[in-house]
Formats: C-alpha cells, structure tokens, sequence
C-alpha cells in the first residue's frame, strides 16, 4: 500500500472541506451547461430550435456538429484555469 | 511518377521517421516504457494524446458513416469530444495526483483488493482487444488501398508492422512518434478538407464551407444535398430520422467510454503535474477538435461530390455511361477501389448506365419501373473507403493522395500501437507482476510485455478478418465496454466512498450485462451468425448494442451503491487516501509498488 503521499495535516479540516464542496459546484455548473448544449440543443432540443436558420440547416444541426466541440473546449479550459486559481486561493496547489 | 509510386514514396517516408523516432527514444527502464518518465510537456501530451486517441475510426471510418447517415451519426462527432469533458473535469487531476502507472493499479489501492484490480484489468483488457480489432478493420482497408490488394492481404500486411512498431519503443517512442504522427495526420485530413471546401464552396475552411454556400448552384450547400438525396430516394441529410433515446444513449455511451478507456487515461500519468493533467486534456481536445471540425464537412461534402458524379445531369437526368466510367480521368478512383473488394457497381438492366438510387423507397420504384431500371447499381460501397478515396473523388493531385494514405496508416498505427501497450502492461504490470509473480525482475515484466502484445495482435487479426461492423462501429462497441466497467469505478473511487464489494460487484454486473448485450446482438466472439437479435430489431426497449454501454454503466452505478451500503464501510486509511487524491498538493513524482 506505500506509494502515495498524504497531503499534510490540516488538509482534512474545514478549508480542505470548502475547496471540495467549491470543487464539486464547478463542476456541476459545467455539467449542465455540456449536456445542455449537446443532448439538449444538439439532440433533444432541435426541434424547438428549429426556426433559427444557419447556413442552409438549423440550429440544433451545427449545435450537433461544431457548437457542442466548441463549448467543449471552453469548457475544459475554464475549468483548468478557474481550478488553479482555486489551488493557490485555498493554499492546496503543488509548490 | 504513378500514383503508386507517390504512395510508396509518402508512406516510406512517413514510416522513416517514426521508426527513426522509436529508437532514438527506445525505452530502457519499466518507468520509461510505461509513463515516459513523467518528464512529457501538455502540449506535448495533448497532441500525442490527440494521435494516440484518433485513430482509423476517427480518421477513416468516422466521415464516412457521417456522409452515408447524415445527422444521426452527430453521435460520434459529440461522443468522442464530449468524453473529454468528462476526462478533464472528473478523472484526470485525481488519477495524476494518486500516481501510479496503471488504471487497475488505482482500482487496485483504492478499494484495497486484488480482486478488484484482477476485474479492472479482465475489463479493460477485453474492451482493448475490440478496439484493436476496429483498428485492424482499418488497417486492412489502408494497406489495401495502399498497396493495390484486396483488404484481407492488406490487414494480414498491416498486423506484421503494427507489431513490429508496438514491440520497438515503450511509451516514450510512442509519445514522441505519436506527435510525429499527429502532424502527418492532421495534414492529411486537412489539406483535401480545404482543397474540395474550396471547389464546392470557394471557403478555404471547411467547417465554414460546410454552412456556406454551394457555388456550382448558388444554394446552400447543406440544402442543395438534402435536395438531390431527397431526390434519389435516400433519406434527407440533415434530418433526425432515427429514434431520439438511441442517439442520446449512443451519445452517452461514447463519451463516458472515452473517459473509461486505459490507454488514454494513462496519458495524463504522463504529465509533470496535477495541474497540468487538467491543462493536457484541453490541449488534447484542441488536436481532436481540428480533426473533428473538418469530419462532418468532410462528410456532406464527399455525398455530394460521389452522388454527383452518379448523376452529371442532377438527379433528374440520366445516370453516368459505363463508358463514361472506363475511360474519364475522373472516374479512375472507381477502378482502382474495385480492387480492394470493398466498392462494386454492375449494370443489371443492361442499358449501358449506372444507377445509384434507393431501391427501397417507393417513389424511387416508380421511377425504375418507368425507366427501365432493376435496382441500385452501386451494388457495394464500404463506408470505411470514403476517406481514402476522397481526394481521388475530387480529382486532387497525386501528392495529396499520397499523403492521405500516409495518414491513414498513422492513425491506425498510432491507436494500435497505444492500446497494445494498455495491454501489454495491464498483463505484465498488474497482472504477473501484480499478482502472480511479484518478485519477477523488470527485464522479465518487459518479456512478458512484448509476449502480451503478439498475442493480442493475433487475436485482434484473426476477428478483424470477419469485423462486427465498420471500424467505427467496431470501435464503439469496444467504448460501450469501456463506459459499462471502468469509468463508473474511477468515478466513484475519486467522489464517493463506495467500498471494495461494491466495486467489485458493480463492474463485474455493468461488464456482463453490456458484453452480453452486445454478443446477443453482434455474435459471440463476434463469429458471424451465433446472434440471437439485430440492431435492426434489439432485444430491451429498441436499444441497440451499440448504444447499451450507458445503461451498463448505469447498472454499475446503481449495484455498487447497493452493495455499498448494505456491506462494511471503507477502512480509515483508504478513506484518507480518497482525501489526498482530492488535493494536488504533495503529488510527487509516480512511484512503484
């Protein structure tokens, strides 16, 4: 069982607990926000989509095929920045 | 120079400098093969990452089923860039900051059992090998193509040399031939992206080209398409004509594959640091998204530019001359495919034309009977050969044709040459060593790497030879494995504190009911005619196989809170352990039982 480190003490108290819980809403508010856009106007949504016109089709149909890569990628860049700053505030980053 | 010529020279090339790269890096210690050190850049990474992920499905497989299907196949273009989502916001920095070298090894230590770590590697073994048998399927048709033999030869061709390139270099030949490879095939997909943008649409990007303007009619260019296949027969292009539940499952299904798939986990074991694992999945997803971008215009732009050639005059006219055929430059690609066994065309009525219609639609009977037609022409068209045949469709030079075969063969090897390694070290690593033979020295682990490695490739040969579906079909039954076993395990090992009975029950249940599933409808072993079902006709609630890795992984979830909570809780220390990977701090450098 050797082979990993533990963090050092007081990183189970209530500032470890905040970074977890402000760790977990980040992530839930992306979640959402990567299956709105493609199981939700990608898919499930297109047809109240419809009456926007783009380029020869509608909405939902570049939602399917480059809009939901697109929020991907926000996505994921988002989250890196916005958890390295987390890291630093909460004192938790790698020195 | 023959186009022959100019294929042997790109590919001979190509193939130079990897191999050149694999011994220049070729990996002495277990630490090097396995995880390159730790000493890997994100960008780097990611673009390794990138080659490592995309493979023949991605690059010769997935345009096709878009161009043939149409929107419905979207599927693919979400699932497989939507996983990284997934990979980047809920595996990758906590895998890295545990540091180990292994997926099992981390479902190993962290529900403290063997048993767990012998299940994970069972899982991710068998979901590798179908995966590997995808990319056999693509290899075949790329070495086919390649060297102007009928697919068979080509894979048995293609399985000697993915073999002997996998054995060569550990993970750090791979990471750095895997960046030297992603530039070749991204060049590859592009450049003839951007040549047929331009002479459909005048847009030198095709995913704007894909939403402009066909210039040759002056209409949209997706309506113009929904138009002259509505026209034929076929169902429109951009239209949802599947079920809603099996596109959103089959979506799924993809995307928590990807983040469930070992060989693209263990990238981000890879990178110096916890926040840098987050950083490497973006940059990964920025080299997928090029290739991912250009695909769907790469698709509508092929159906067009193929169908039209059916039909000089438009849809409403006469077909093309069998004469016209044989003896326009244009149509030369028709030849040289026929070749491979995978295209096939033939006159049945006899008039000297060939007719590519839908011979199933009922208006498009009417029109045969009016004019004299007996059925489809285009007798055999395997989607898998779009992508190869493209530049040749659009009457490119040779040198971009040479080069797109060149990157086909990069993608597939690439892919390959990862997933033998996911393997090879779940054998050696986690399983002799692991388990077995614990005191076996690192030059015996390495043996038993490469023994792991010839025997997954002839195995993965052999059922490529009779392949369940399309690579890209292939492929996806290999993510549903993954999705149903190995993702709900990491998950609930990083977010909840689900005990090792639980876990063990969990993927043992999601694994065998998804691999049921898919055996009921696609064969067992995958052998030809031992299924039970069809997709056509799929046995719970018109799921199809290849969408039933979500609901495995849904079963996984629920049977491992289930047996959580009705057994003992996790033990002190591991409960600590689940803290610590939670925090980046302290992450050192990865080290060994």
């Amino acid at each position: 069982m050797a082979g990993y480190t533990t963090p050092s003490a007081q990183a189970a108290d209530k500032s470890g607990e905040a970074y977890w819980k402000a760790n977990i809403r980040i992530i839930l508010i992306s979640l959402v926000i990567w299956a709105l856009c493609s199981f939700g106007f990608g898919i499930i949504l297109r047809p109240a989509l419809s009456g926007i016109a783009v380029g020869g089709t509608d909405l939902g149909f570049w939602f399917a095929q480059q809009g939901s890569i697109l929020v991907f990628l926000a996505l994921i860049f988002f989250y890196a920045w916005k958890m390295n700053k987390l890291d630093k505030e909460y004192g938790v980053d790698e020195e | 120079m023959d186009q022959f010529t100019i294929n042997l020279l790109f590919v001979g090339t190509s193939f130079a400098i990897y191999i050149g790269i694999a011994i220049w890096a070729r990996a002495g210690t277990t630490s090097e093969f396995y995880a390159a050190g730790r000493g890997v850049h994100p960008v780097t990474n990611g673009m390794a990452t990138a080659a490592d992920w995309m493979s023949a499905a991605s690059f010769l497989s997935m345009a096709g089923l878009i161009a043939f299907v149409g929107y419905d196949n979207s599927a693919y273009l979400m699932g497989w860039t939507g996983g990284y989502v997934l990979l980047a916001l809920l595996l990758a920095p906590y895998l890295r900051k545990f540091g180990k070298f292994t997926v099992s090894e981390f479902i190993g230590d962290r529900f403290y059992s063997p048993t767990a770590r012998m299940v994970a590697v069972l899982c991710l073994i068998i979901a590798s090998i179908t995966y590997v048998i995808g990319q056999m399927t693509g290899v075949g048709v790329a070495f086919g193509r390649f060297l102007e033999v009928d697919s068979t030869t080509g894979l048995l061709i293609g399985a000697v040399i993915v073999f002997a390139y996998a054995v060569f270099g550990g993970m750090k030949g791979v990471t750095y031939t895997q960046v030297a490879q992603y530039i070749v095939l991204i060049f590859a997909y592009t450049i003839p992206a951007i040549f047929i943008s331009l002479q459909l649409t005048g847009n030198p990007l095709p995913p704007l080209g894909l939403f402009g303007t066909d210039t040759a009619s002056g209409e949209p260019l997706l309506a113009k398409l929904d138009q002259i296949v509505r026209d034929l027969g076929f169902s429109e292009y951009t239209a949802h004509n599947g079920d809603t539940l099996n596109m959103v499952l089959f979506t799924l299904s993809l995307m928590i594959g990807t983040a469930g798939l070992p060989h693209v986990i263990m990238r981000f074991f890879t990178v110096p640091k916890v926040s840098d694992a987050r950083w490497s999945a973006g940059w990964a997803l920025v080299f997928i998204a090029l290739l991912y971008l250009t695909a769907p215009a790469v698709g509508a732009m092929a159906r067009l530019n193929i169908t039209q050639q059916f039909w000089p005059e438009g849809a409403a006219g006469q077909a093309v001359t069998l004469e016209q055929i044989e003896s326009d430059p244009a149509y030369d690609w028709m030849a040289t495919w026929q070749q491979t066994g995978l295209l096939g065309w033939e006159d049945k009525n006899g008039d000297g034309r060939i007719q590519y219609y839908n011979d199933k639609s009922a208006a498009m009977q009417e029109r045969a009977t009016a004019e004299g037609w007996s059925g489809n022409e285009l007798t055999n068209f395997n989607n898998d050969i779009l992508v190869l045949a493209n530049p040749e469709i659009a009457n490119l030079p040779g040198w971009v044709i040479g080069l797109v075969a060149a990157g086909g063969l990069a993608a597939a090897l690439s892919t390959a040459a990862g997933l033998l390694l996911a393997i090879s070290s779940a054998v050696s690593h986690d399983l002799i060593k692991g388990q077995l033979a614990p005191q076996i020295s690192e030059k015996g682990e390495l043996l038993w790497a490469r023994i792991a490695m010839a025997v997954s490739i002839v195995v993965a040969t052999w059922l490529g030879l009779n392949p369940p579906g399309f690579a890209a079909q292939t492929v996806a039954l290999a993510f549903g494995l993954a999705a149903a076993s190995i993702f709900p395990a990491l998950m609930m090992g990083i977010f909840t504190k689900v005990n090792s009975k639980g876990a063990v029950a969990g993927m043992l249940s999601g694994f065998v009911v998804t691999l049921v599933y898919i055996f009921l409808h696609k064969g067992w072993m995958f052998i030809p005619d031992t299924n039970s079902f069809t997709d056509a006709d799929p046995l719970f609630i018109g799921i199809k196989s290849t969408s039933f890795g979500a609901v495995g992984a849904l079963v996984n979830f629920g049977v491992a809170f289930l047996v959580s909570s009705m057994t003992r809780p996790i033990p002190a220390e591991i409960a600590e352990l689940v803290e610590s990977v939670r925090v980046p701090r302290g992450a050192g450098a990865a080290q060994d039982h």
